[in-house]
């Protein structure tokens, strides 16, 4: 445990080693307690929940604005329309309620989940597209709008409630929660940055013109409605952003390394509230 | 077909204040598409909100105002249940108007 | 892209009739019309405000006047703003009679950015978003006994708001 916050702190001196070893053992439940330390060890006064605020967490400035804006977000028209897809039912007479505990309704914070059966992880955009394709009707491209707006409405169902993101007892369920740890501190692109290098380094410092998010509950505001793209977009659109960002290759959406990153950043977040669908520079 | 407008007015003491949000792209006229043609303006140029048969406030906006405008402001008079009445026109001469409670 | 109907001329006149301030704002409906206005649309909308290139045209366009700096006029703008595409921007004023609001960002490709007629009753309070091309004065002018009264505040804008 303190042998893992020294690197932590080796880290944010600007060492080059990742957070853990990138070895192919994980210990999750210690690793979830090392990432949540450090975090609020370094933002002492940052409320805990507020870290899913990404980067209003960090700057007065820019959280001001963005109080301003979500008094009435414009990403209400997304909620609208995704709440109308929602409630449509599909060609043979089902709908998406009909592939989901709950009715679809509050199940966000649930996902992504290892589903045994096919042996991967199943981000809530798959399993959107998933039920499309069992009732007969063509999946979404996990980059555009249609996706964008069907989570978005469902995020909304499930504002406030804490991730609850499992990994259940199957080696497979570890190897991917591994996979998606390794993905996360794996430099690539032609700057040379992991995800790491931005959202554990330097939160709350500047990338060119945009203050970094923390790490620490960074999936918990998906989808976003985000300034530059003057609309929402989803998941999948945001990760190859990033990739794009470091001139890296982008993946294509829902990817098995964006699915598995997915799946460790949301497993660090459990306890955390979704904040979705949130706005965004 | 849904309404483009999006109206919360409250009345509190003896004002009502009112948030509206429109669903519009007001398209500036500077930018341009991804063949590299400008997209021509389009965007709302007035919107009235009417309460009793009476103006209570109109916004005259160009270009410049952000796309999905928002507006918020109070006026005296209005009660709960009272209609508040919201209209706008664009460039294009196209328009929507909606009726909203005030709560 | 929603679907909006296709207003007739009449209906958008009905829809403005109630508006009798517009000629207190001093719009003339005359000169040559920008071509993406309908023209149906020159008398009630201020073309020629809109399309005025800086503070002392925009307002003389709008109002007939120019302004004086006041500090019963409050303007809310951030120091920073988050991207230039919306900006939250909000006016108050103290000054009694108000009738008018007006909104120019100085280094935009048009001065006037929004104006709002104040009938009485209503408050002399307004927010609303707004585009920034660059970093910019923002001017909020309020109209009051029929002077106009300013506020001015520098906003910066690293991601500019008209795209590209």
């Amino acid at each position: 445990m303190l042998r893992k916050l020294l690197i932590a702190v080796a880290m944010v001196a600007g060492a080059a080693q990742p957070l853990f070893a990138a070895d192919a053992t994980s210990d999750p439940k210690a690793e979830f307690k090392a990432f949540r330390d450090y975090f609020t060890n370094r933002f002492p006064k940052v409320a805990l929940d507020d870290f899913v605020n990404g980067p209003y967490s960090m700057d007065e400035g820019l959280r001001k604005q963005w109080k301003a804006i979500d008094e009435f977000p414009p990403y209400d028209f997304a909620i609208d329309k995704g709440k109308q897809m929602f409630e449509t039912p599909f060609k043979n007479g089902k709908s998406y309620g009909d592939c989901f505990p709950n009715k679809g309704i509050g199940v966000r914070q649930d996902y992504p989940q290892f589903d045994a059966k096919s042996g991967q992880v199943i981000t809530l955009d798959m399993a959107l597209n998933q039920c499309r394709e069992a009732n007969g009707e063509k999946p979404f491209d996990y980059t555009k709008d249609d996706m964008a707006a069907l989570t978005a409405y469902m995020a909304f169902t499930s504002r406030g409630k804490p991730m609850n993101i499992k990994i259940p007892d199957d080696p497979r369920a570890l190897a991917a929660y591994t996979k998606g740890k390794q993905y996360f501190y794996t430099r690539r692109g032609q700057l040379n940055f992991s995800c790491a290098s931005c959202h554990v380094q330097n939160p709350g410092n500047h990338i060119r013109t945009e203050v970094l998010a923390p790490a620490l509950g960074i999936m918990n505001a998906m989808p976003i409605y985000r300034s530059a793209w003057g609309g929402m977009g989803t998941t999948s659109r945001r990760l190859r952003t990033c990739n794009s960002q470091v001139r890296g290759v982008p993946l294509p959406g829902e990817s098995e390394e964006y699915r598995n990153v997915e799946y460790y950043l949301s497993y660090m977040a459990n306890g955390l509230p979704i904040s979705g669908p949130g706005t965004r520079p | 077909m849904a309404s483009t407008i999006r109206v919360r007015a409250i009345a509190s003491g003896d004002a009502t204040q009112v948030q509206a949000l429109i669903s519009h792209p007001m398209d500036s006229g500077f930018v341009k598409d991804s063949k590299g043609q400008l997209i021509p303006a389009h965007h709302i140029d007035v919107v009235e909100f009417e309460h009793a048969g009476k103006v209570v406030f109109t916004c005259l906006w160009g270009p410049a105002v952000s796309k999905d405008p928002y507006v918020k402001f109070s006026f005296k008079g209005g009660k709960k249940g009272d209609d508040l009445k919201v209209s706008w026109v664009d460039n294009k001469g196209q328009s929507d108007s909606s009726v909203a409670k005030i709560q | 892209m929603n679907e909006f109907s296709r207003a007739p001329h009449q209906t958008r006149r009905t829809i403005l009739k109630g508006a009798v301030g517009l000629a207190a704002l001093g719009l003339g409906a005359g000169g040559a019309l920008t071509s993406a206005h309908a023209a149906a649309d020159a008398k009630a909308w201020p073309d020629k405000a809109f399309t005025a290139k800086g503070e002392a045209d925009a307002l003389k366009a709008l109002y007939g006047k120019t302004g004086e700096p006041s500090d019963k006029v409050n303007l809310d703008a951030p120091e920073i703003a988050e991207n230039g595409a919306v900006v939250p921007i909000a006016v108050a004023s103290t000054l009694p009679n108000v009738t008018g609001i007006a909104i120019l960002v100085l280094e935009n490709p048009n001065t006037l950015a929004a104006a709002y007629k104040i009938p009485e009753g209503t408050e002399a309070s307004v927010a609303s978003r707004l585009k920034m091309a660059k970093t910019s004065k923002v001017m909020a002018v309020v109209e009051s006994g029929g002077k106009l009264f300013t506020a001015t505040k520098e906003v910066k804008v690293t991601v500019g708001g008209c795209g590209g």
